[in-house]
């Protein structure tokens, strides 16, 4: 494959691998808000734990963006203006309450499951590779965002409540994460995605809709949109002065 | 110039080596008996050597400790003039790669092994099983938190010796 060599392609790869990244890289920094107040000890222990993860996968996955782009993965992770972040919609909100987090973190989950299954397929091996290995790991969070999903719909009324809200309300995000990439068509034909975005968002909805109608009745038709990964907000501007801080505070320091 | 002893390849000395370096969070079991030396290459000249390292979960903080650990020691040994330790997923790590010696380790230091099967099918990753107590050897157990103290652990509670214990997650 010409990848490496076709700056074209090249650009279209990094766009792709940009926004799984930052989706990792920006769930994780939120889960890792709820080290020392989520609501019982052990999952204290699981949401920090999986914060850990989805952050390694953004490291290892900035790493392949740095080699193809001759870049630096931690200046990729930290060094970028907060409007350069390519992470869905629904990754921009604050963490909200337990239900709030629960709501999309499952959602996401789902649509991370659908993507990485895609990915595995890639005929650019390095990221074939990554994502089978990454599939394994996000087995045991997608078990555990079923889990809470599954307390909280039986939950009680006040508790239902919160969690249908929540997911009403990040419905219309949640599909940003199909959201289509400008070097899409590249991409597909190359087979560095095997699917399109839109095959893999109606593989998604599909599967969520009947799995969330016990809980919410019908959601409203929702599809991605163009712009469904640049709408950056003052949650995420708040996250971003957070997470950079140490970086700024003694540029280009090592240890 | 670097020197090979008589008998024994570049490549063996540098498993040797590598078969006494300790795991950096679970210091009972070796890199080779954890399984995360993937392959070995020395050339014949000894001018590089390169190890392939295979980390358990992917956002495992102590690769970088390990990645420093295999070149001070390979350095030492002088077996080529390059080290090059490559992190690699093209064989993910996978719990059954903890070799036989690494499980009876693992246990008398307090970590129930992972149950072993080779496992292809995610969902049947998904069902978690029951876990030996490295305590007592009773299997009558619970799982309290499929996540632990470390990415690659869990944690359960034996009802038997009534003792927490954790186990090296099967992934």
């Amino acid at each position: 494959m010409s990848l490496e060599t076709e700056a074209g392609s090249r650009a279209a790869v990094a766009e792709l691998l940009l926004s799984v990244a930052d989706d990792e890289f920006v769930i994780g920094f939120w889960d890792s808000e709820w080290t020392g107040i989520a609501p019982m000890l052990e999952e204290d222990v699981a949401t920090s734990s999986i914060a850990q993860d989805e952050i390694g996968h953004a490291r290892a996955l900035y790493e392949l963006l740095a080699t193809l782009t001759d870049d630096d993965a931690d200046r990729i992770a930290f060094g970028r203006d907060s409007a350069a972040y390519r992470h869905a919609a629904l990754l921009e909100h604050a963490r909200g309450d337990w239900a709030f987090s629960v709501a999309r973190r499952w959602l996401y989950e789902t649509a991370d499951a659908v993507r990485l299954s895609a990915l595995a397929r890639s005929r650019w091996e390095p990221l074939a590779n990554l994502a089978s290995k990454m599939r394994r790991e996000e087995t045991y969070h997608r078990m555990h965002a079923d889990a809470w999903l599954r307390r909280l719909a039986d939950g009680p009324r006040d508790v239902r409540a919160r969690l249908a809200g929540s997911l009403v309300r990040l419905w219309p995000d949640a599909q940003e994460v199909f959201a289509p990439l400008a070097g899409e068509e590249e991409l597909v034909r190359h087979g560095v995605l095997p699917d399109p975005m839109a095959a893999l968002h109606a593989t998604w909805q599909a599967e969520v809709r009947a799995n969330l109608a016990p809980i919410v009745g019908g959601l409203a038709p929702a599809q991605p949109s163009v712009d469904g990964r640049e709408r950056r907000t003052d949650d995420f501007r708040w996250l971003h002065g957070q997470f950079t801080l140490v970086a700024r505070s003694e540029v280009g320091a090592t240890w | 110039m670097v020197s090979v002893a008589a008998g024994q390849t570049r490549e063996q000395r540098v498993w040797a080596a590598l078969a006494e370096i300790p795991d950096p969070e679970i210091p009972a079991i070796s890199l080779v008996e954890l399984g995360v030396i993937g392959d070995v290459r020395v050339d014949d000249a000894g001018r590089l050597a390169r190890i392939q390292l295979l980390p358990t979960f992917i956002g495992c903080p102590a690769i970088d400790v390990m990645r420093r650990q295999i070149t001070e020691r390979l350095t030492e040994l002088e077996v080529a003039v390059r080290v090059e330790v490559e992190v690699s997923f093209a064989t993910p790590w996978t719990s059954e790669r903890i070799s036989p010696s690494g499980r009876e380790r693992l246990r008398l230091s307090g970590f129930a092994p992972p149950v072993m099967t080779d496992i292809q099918d995610l969902d049947e990753l998904a069902v978690l099983p029951v876990a030996e107590c490295p305590f007592c050897g009773s299997r009558s157990t619970t799982l309290d938190n499929p996540f632990g103290p470390t990415l690659c652990r869990a944690i359960y509670h034996c009802t038997s010796c009534r003792q927490p214990f954790e186990q090296f997650k099967r992934i």
